[in-house]
């Protein structure tokens, strides 16, 4: 394992089994499926896909929070994947998690107050250095200090957001998984936010796992990115060649597709592409090919690796060479 | 621009909720033109009242003491203010469309595809079940279902989101109405999928010349398909006009806020921000309800709410506008 990474996974796959009933069999989903991948020190990594790809299900896995099927994680040169009791709860420390839905994720029965020392009081802070370390969190969001004494619902969706993001950064993690952090939130809010993370991400050293479906939020505050498609990853490269020269056909369908604010491009989506198909009955070989545009022999057949086609510049298809 | 008469006239349309905090108003004094054929996009964050405008136009809100509505709402000429349930019935679904934003819960679970399609027609178009049900496999073939007499036979289960938006979409547009509302049609759908169901919606446009108004808080679905867009901020209209005009010379300061916070294809280093936190309706004072946000606010701003003025075509509502366009 390279010292350059902070996370760093092998093979990762994850499978979820869905009960039959009614006569009929069980199915086996596979969520992710042979992903390796890592996140380096001090960048932000971001993660896209559509619905259900898997994005969420391998940010999970990376953080221990789901038993994987396979694959190996190692975090700061150590290996985590098997590890439990108390050496995963110092392991947890280092790594966090903000999701989507602030409201979701901070009990609303607890004050600010409650729900930013439990965090701290778990892992055997006084209760001095927890108040210390409470107002420097909220300075650190740009949250008043009377938000201690108030409730989730009594703030707006990206001031909860603030909230769970100072939760979050409690326990002086290295690395924070940010799983959509800006979709539920308002166009205006999202920039307020997104600033945020990128300030935080200096100030504190963080090395970061970015998980957004939006485009052009990951372009704007990743370094690199990983493009993810039922369950594999099928384009890694730095965020900006990405963006210039994408190499994978189902990543230039993903940035034709997104529309861009300019009136003078008028929608660009000529040809039917056709829906995501099922995760329960993946196509054979490579799962992108039934939507392909450029689909060769080999594509129903093999499962195309990931291979660097440029420096730094990773795809996993056939029809490139 | 579009030499045509509007088909959708609303005038000084308010929606006010009494609610237990006091009286608020959702929509304020709302003008609004709709021509055939044309693309209105209502765009604003949450809260600001689209929604709520768009239901006052299909005659959503009932008439209650809690929720009332005001103004005049004329479609082809015909006064909809004041009509009955019974009216609005016969209007929903002929001559008014309505897509929302989630197609699952728009589709009724136990029902086949083909049914809830054909009931359209049946309700509406005074059919036998059997030609109903052969215009809706028409109809579903028509936005782009393959198998469309297969599919017709399945349950909304058996779709995929996309598919289930089309299916909505048919059942919105077979009747060929005359305005056509979507609410956030794309919001809960992929990105890949979002381009094939707008793509669709100007086809429909195409096919039946009815006026689309396209509810949405994503301003690049509007800057490549709409051609007028209102923005609303608080229950008002902030700025109007052709999409081209004010995406390229936005006006209002919150309109400027809102595209320069979209990451584009050359993102900073930053993003501008707009500051603060969107308003709350019931705390709302007599002044511009963006100036506690706004960067250019004068002390008069919080007085008085600037009227919507400009040229015929693009309209403003802020105190400092002349002032900006005199620099």
């Amino acid at each position: 394992m390279s010292n350059d990474y902070l996370l760093d996974a092998h093979n990762i796959t994850k499978e979820f089994t869905s009960r039959g009933g009614l006569g009929r069999a069980d199915s086996v989903v596979r969520a992710v499926n042979d992903v390796t991948l890592g996140v380096r020190r001090g960048e932000i990594l971001g993660l896209v896909g559509e619905s259900g790809c898997g994005k969420s299900t391998l940010a999970r896995c990376l953080l221990r929070l789901l038993d994987i099927d396979g694959g190996t994680i190692g975090f700061d040169g150590s290996d985590i994947t098997h590890i439990r009791g108390r050496r995963l709860k110092a392991h947890r420390r280092q790594a966090q998690l903000i999701f989507q839905d602030p409201y979701a994720s901070i009990n609303p029965r607890m004050s600010i107050r409650r729900a930013l020392h439990e965090p701290l009081s778990t892992h055997g802070w006084s209760r001095s250095d927890r108040e210390d370390r409470i107002r420097e969190l909220l300075e650190l969001v740009a949250m008043p200090e009377s938000a201690l004494r108030k409730h989730p619902h009594q703030f707006s969706g990206g001031q909860c957001q603030r909230i769970a993001i100072a939760r979050a950064l409690a326990l002086h993690p290295t690395l924070l998984v940010a799983d959509e952090p800006v979709s539920a939130l308002d166009v205006s809010i999202q920039a307020q936010i997104l600033n945020l993370l990128k300030d935080l991400q200096e100030s504190e050293q963080l090395t970061m796992l970015f998980i957004a479906h939006d485009l052009s939020v990951v372009r704007y505050i990743s370094d690199r990115i990983a493009v993810m498609y039922l369950g594999r990853i099928v384009e890694l490269a730095n965020a900006d060649d990405l963006f210039a020269d994408p190499i994978h056909p189902y990543t230039r369908l993903l940035l034709k597709s997104v529309p861009v604010a300019d009136p003078d491009s008028r929608l660009r989506m000529t040809e039917e592409i056709g829906d995501l198909p099922s995760p329960m009955h993946l196509p054979p070989g490579c799962a992108f090919h039934p939507r392909c545009p450029i689909r060769v022999d080999s594509c129903p057949h093999d499962i195309p690796p990931l291979r660097e086609h440029r420096p730094n510049h990773w795809a996993a298809c056939h029809a490139i060479d | 621009m579009n030499e045509q008469a509007p088909i959708l006239i609303v005038r000084g349309l308010s929606v006010d909720f009494q609610t237990r905090q006091g009286r608020l108003r959702a929509v304020d004094n709302i003008d609004l033109d709709l021509h055939p054929g044309e693309m209105l996009a209502v765009v604003g964050e949450s809260g600001c009242g689209k929604s709520t405008l768009s239901r006052a136009i299909m005659g959503l809100h009932e008439q209650t003491p809690e929720a009332q509505v005001s103004g005049s709402i004329r479609l082809r000429g015909d006064e909809l203010a004041g009509k009955t349930e019974r009216d609005w019935c016969a209007l929903r679904g002929d001559r008014l469309g309505m897509v929302f934003q989630d197609p699952m819960s728009s589709l009724n679970p136990v029902y086949r595809i083909g049914a809830q399609v054909a009931e359209v027609p049946c309700l509406h178009g005074g059919v036998d079940r059997r030609d109903a049900w052969r215009q809706a496999v028409e109809s579903l073939g028509g936005v782009g279902i393959p198998s469309p007499a297969e599919r017709a036979d399945q349950y909304p289960y058996e779709f995929s989101g996309g598919m289930r938006q089309r299916v909505v979409i048919a059942m919105a547009t077979i009747g060929s109405p005359d305005v056509l509302i979507a609410d956030e049609p794309t919001t809960a759908l992929d990105v890949t999928i979002q381009a094939q169901i707008m793509k669709l919606m100007l086809d429909m446009r195409q096919q039946t010349n009815c006026g689309i108004l396209l509810i949405t808080h994503d301003l690049a679905v509007v800057a490549q398909t709409c051609d007028r867009v209102m923005v609303m901020y608080a229950g008002r209209i902030a700025e109007q006009g052709p999409v081209k005009e004010v995406f390229k010379h936005p006006t209002h300061p919150y309109t400027r806020g809102l595209l320069a916070t979209i990451p584009g294809d050359d993102p900073p280093d930053r993003l501008p921000a707009i500051p603060g936190q969107p308003p709350e309706l019931k705390s709302l004072g007599a002044g511009c309800p963006f100036a506690p946000r706004c960067d250019l606010a004068q002390p008069h701003c919080g007085e008085r709410h600037p009227p919507l003025e400009g040229t015929p075509d693009h309209q403003v509502a802020c105190w400092e506008r002349e002032v900006r366009d005199v620099q």
